[in-house]
């Protein structure tokens, strides 16, 4: 089957209930996306899917057939920066940085849906990236400076 | 990021660094160096002062031994080498090195020896030098106990200064110039006329000189890179998905498993039926392992997949099947017998609570916790003719050398160790049953790289929790004071059972049982603190900051509610009671902080804790509002001592992480057993902080204290108290078990 991942078609074969987390970690080889829990319950695996910020591992791949999936590694990369990535490197966000992927595809998506979010918005549609070694204060201070920072743009 | 396998393949030795080694310890061994493990090889015109820095012409390589869970640890053990050595960040790259007793770990220990941390007499400090002379005759290397800064700041400081004065003397020759007449800056050797020699140009040359070794370190005033803000160095990494943790990497010819071994955990693998999962699309062998099955595929999702349809049949458990019978071991521990130590007795206890009318008395309970790291465990093992190559991301080497080892027939020397980055431990990656499994595994295929996968399903299953424990506490109170105060705390022992693993032996009391209670430094009148060692519980692990959550937790909630029936302020009778002059100003900084003695708003409430972990003193001020709904957490205000903070950026950070991580887990995680398994199994059942729940977090860290201390763990324990001697001021509901929320909801 054929996807675009990260603007570039690719063709795949594996089995339609295959979840894309696995498709795109162990047949693409796009290890930016991250395998926490496989339920929908840490938000690692959290990648665009013709824009919309969803769990990987709870998306087969049949889903994704023909669909735009936008991942960490194309969102920006260390030399053009997405800006929600430049405020998480501003901010210092990431301890184990393990989860990170995850909070920055759902933060940008946040973002791109409500450029101005309150803190309230900020734990509505974050509350279910989970973090285990807590960086959520900076997560909260960084999405903030990203929303900054894209009005200026 | 790592070029250790070039650097140990192209070595040349030109001397190595002389290491402050065990003091009084009166064996020779124990104060000569290690060999620096980087001569080995060297190639021509490469050089390598010790073994924490090389030095090429095309770069400069630093190697910080200390594994790094997401603490920030490299960062912090890069910036004490480039202080010393005048490098800017960015004018090097780092690499974890190959273990070596080089790096043994002087501070790990330290924690073990009968004084509190707080106490640092002659006696205490002398027994302290000892242990760590222990750990360098064992070569122990390892990365836990909040010890990597404590073990490293004066260590790396040296390497760096050394590296700075051997690449001077190796440019006053080349040029002539006197030694004293050159200076070092931003990775060059600086003339008197302005001229610059980059260190890796002066490589050759340094490679011929014998390291200076007479170095005087920099005055703390002109620090330029210690306690100021630095870019850590996986930062980029990190927030663009390009950092490659050991479950991202690829290795040629790598085949995928994922193992089902018996949840209860060491017990049989009775018989199997895997005709299903070999059916299944990828799979290429289903092979036994002790205690369970692994599953072979040509990917992670398939080989989980099916290894879950694989139908078993699995021995009982080694220890009490049901969760209520571990309670009871642990009330049963109170007698003369299980006495494991008294760690404090002043006044006379007894003899004053027998004399008073009325005592205050009360029960705690603290329970199993998993770690669950987000990076499920991982591991790529390849056994070859003469070698294995092990990648993964691991805080013990030695230990991970010799017991895959065992299962491969090899020497630990044998065992190639490339550490990894790691998506989060806790105390999770001290322990190596994943890598016994990735091991027995990859000797049953010779050649071929094989990466296990946990799921996350079996990483809580096969998870060796925190322990539990039960405390109990007695006390009187007089004219408004505290007078007498008793704790007891009932647990098994987590060091035994750890060390017991890997088939050591620890002797004597175990310090962990009243971690977090014993050593707090309060003058109590009468202070009495005893140890109980439960048996027969499930096994159990280091858990982040190990006793002192549970222990803490008890210690510090039942000084409160004597407080509390005392009449007393909160936070003035701690401060009252404190012994010891840091910990006494880490108490008045939080009150100031948070404005102690303001006003609250209504149904809000304040709560005070105070523990002392890993020599750091610790208090923190929680306010709570009830709700309707329940308990919402507001406002954490954290005062603590280091002795010096290195980055301020990542401290404040590191902080905020670990109490949102202590309040998580009291409010809503436990680990219990039903026939002999954990029932949790998921993140939905064992969920800790999500962001709507966590707090505004205040830091401030003091620096008083005459030693660098770690900050990996010290925050944890002083969490829990702190919000339920919080909700005990805005309710009048006083909560003696974690989880939390099994007494009062939270919003
Ligand atoms: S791996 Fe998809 S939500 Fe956890
Ligand atoms: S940074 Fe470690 S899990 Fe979020």
């Amino acid at each position: 089957m054929k996807l675009i991942v990260d603007g570039i078609e690719r063709e795949v074969d594996v089995e339609p209930g295959m979840p894309l987390l696995w498709v795109l970690r162990d047949e693409l080889g796009i290890t930016g996306v991250k395998y926490g829990c496989g339920v929908a319950q840490c938000g690692a695996c959290t990648v665009h899917l013709n824009g919309e910020a969803v769990r990987s591992c709870q998306t087969p791949a049949a889903d994704a057939e023909g669909a735009e999936v936008l991942t960490i590694n194309g969102l920006g990369t260390p030399d053009a920066l997405h800006a929600v990535q430049e405020a998480w490197i501003d901010h210092q966000v990431a301890q184990c940085g393990y989860c990170q992927s995850g909070q920055i595809m759902q933060a940008a998506a946040l973002l791109a849906e409500n450029p101005d979010p309150t803190d309230a918005d900020i734990d509505d549609a974050m509350w279910g990236n989970l973090c285990r070694c807590g960086t959520y204060p900076r997560i909260r201070a960084a999405i903030h400076t990203a929303a900054a920072k894209l009005k200026e743009a | 990021m790592s070029r250790l396998r070039t650097i140990t393949r192209r070595g040349f030795l030109i001397g190595s660094a002389a290491i402050a080694g065990g003091v009084a310890f009166g064996v020779y061994s124990a104060r000569t160096p290690h060999p620096n493990p980087l001569l080995e090889g060297l190639a021509e015109g490469e050089a390598s002062f010790n073994p924490w820095v090389l030095v090429r012409a095309d770069g400069i390589t630093l190697i910080t031994p200390h594994a790094d869970k997401g603490q920030g640890v490299t960062s912090a053990q890069a910036v004490l080498i480039a202080e010393e050595m005048d490098l800017e960040m960015g004018q090097f790259e780092v690499s974890f090195g190959a273990p070596d007793p080089a790096y043994y770990n002087t501070a790990l220990t330290s924690e073990a020896v009968p004084f509190m941390p707080t106490n640092e007499s002659w006696g205490a400090e002398t027994v302290r030098d000892a242990l760590g002379g222990v750990a360098k005759l064992l070569g122990m290397q390892g990365t836990g106990g909040s010890s990597a800064m404590p073990d490293s700041f004066d260590k790396l400081r040296r390497a760096g200064a050394i590296a700075r004065e051997t690449l001077k003397l190796a440019a006053a020759r080349e040029t002539g110039v006197a030694v004293e007449d050159l200076r070092t800056e931003s990775g060059a050797v600086v003339l008197p006329d302005g001229t610059r020699l980059d260190y890796t140009a002066l490589a050759s040359a340094a490679a011929g000189v014998d390291p200076v070794q007479d170095v005087t370190l920099r005055d703390p005033a002109e620090w330029r890179l210690i306690g100021k803000p630095t870019q850590r160095v996986d930062i980029v990494a990190k927030s663009t998905g390009t950092m490659t943790y050991g479950i991202d990497l690829k290795v040629e010819g790598v085949v995928h498993a994922a193992v089902r071994t018996n949840p209860r955990q060491g017990g049989a693998l009775l018989s199997y039926d895997d005709s299903a999962a070999r059916a299944m699309r990828g799979v290429s062998d289903v092979l036994e392992i002790p205690g369970g099955i692994a599953v072979i595929a040509d990917n992670t999702w398939r080989a989980i997949r099916a290894a879950e349809t694989v139908e078993v049949d699995w021995g009982p458990a080694p220890y009490l099947a049901e969760q209520d019978d571990h309670w009871t071991a642990l009330a049963d521990a109170f007698n003369d017998d299980q006495l494991d130590k008294t760690w404090r007795d002043e006044g006379d206890t007894s003899a004053t609570i027998s004399a008073a009318t009325d005592v205050v008395q009360a029960e705690y309970r603290s329970p199993y916790v998993a770690h669950a790291p987000l990076e499920p465990l991982n591991a790529i093992v390849r056994v070859n003719a003469d070698s294995t190559d092990v990648w993964t991301g691991h805080q013990m080497p030695q230990f991970l050398q010799r017991q895959v080892a065992a299962i491969t027939g090899q020497t630990p020397d044998q065992i190639r160790f490339h550490n990894q980055f790691i998506g989060g431990s806790f105390g999770h990656r001290l322990e190596l049953e994943y890598l016994k499994h990735a091991a027995a595994i990859a000797v049953q295929m010779p050649g071929i790289p094989v990466k296990l996968t946990y799921s996350r399903e079996e990483d809580f299953a096969h998870d060796y929790p925190r322990h539990p424990a039960i405390g109990r506490g007695r006390g009187v109170v007089a004219n408004g004071r505290v007078e007498a105060m008793e704790v007891d705390i009932a647990a098994p022992s987590v060091m035994a059972s750890q060390m017991g693993r890997i088939g050591m032996n620890i002797p004597g009391p175990d310090s962990q049982i009243t971690s977090g209670a014993w050593n707090n430094p309060y003058n109590i009148p009468n202070l009495r603190v005893r140890g109980f060692r439960a048996e027969g519980l499930a096994p159990v692990s280091s858990w982040r900051a190990v006793g002192a959550p549970g222990a803490g937790f008890i210690f510090d909630s039942f000084l409160d509610e004597l407080i509390h029936a005392a009449g007393a302020d909160p936070l003035e009778e701690r401060i009252r009671l404190m012994g010891h002059e840091a910990s006494r100003r880490v108490l008045e900084t939080v009150g100031e902080m948070a404005s102690w003695a303001g006003p609250l708003g209504n149904g809000k409430g304040r709560g005070v804790a105070f523990v002392e972990s890993f020599g750091v003193p610790f208090a923190q001020i929680i306010e709570v509002t009830a709700t309707d709904r329940g308990i919402r957490i507001d406002d954490v205000w954290a005062a603590c001592d280091v002795g010096t903070v290195v980055d301020p950026v990542n401290f404040e950070g590191l902080v905020q992480g670990g109490i949102v991580f202590g309040l998580g887990h009291a409010i809503n995680c436990e680990i219990t057993y039903a026939d002999g398994m954990a029932q949790q199994q998921n993140y939905y059942d064992h969920e800790a902080m999500r962001i709507w729940q966590a707090p505004r977090i205040h830091v401030r860290g003091l620096e008083n204290g005459s030693k660098v201390r770690g900050i990996g763990e010290p925050m944890v324990p002083p969490a829990a108290p702190a919000l339920a001697n919080a909700i005990f001021a805005a309710t009048g509901q006083r909560i003696r078990e974690m989880p939390f929320n099994k007494h009062i909801d939270f919003v």
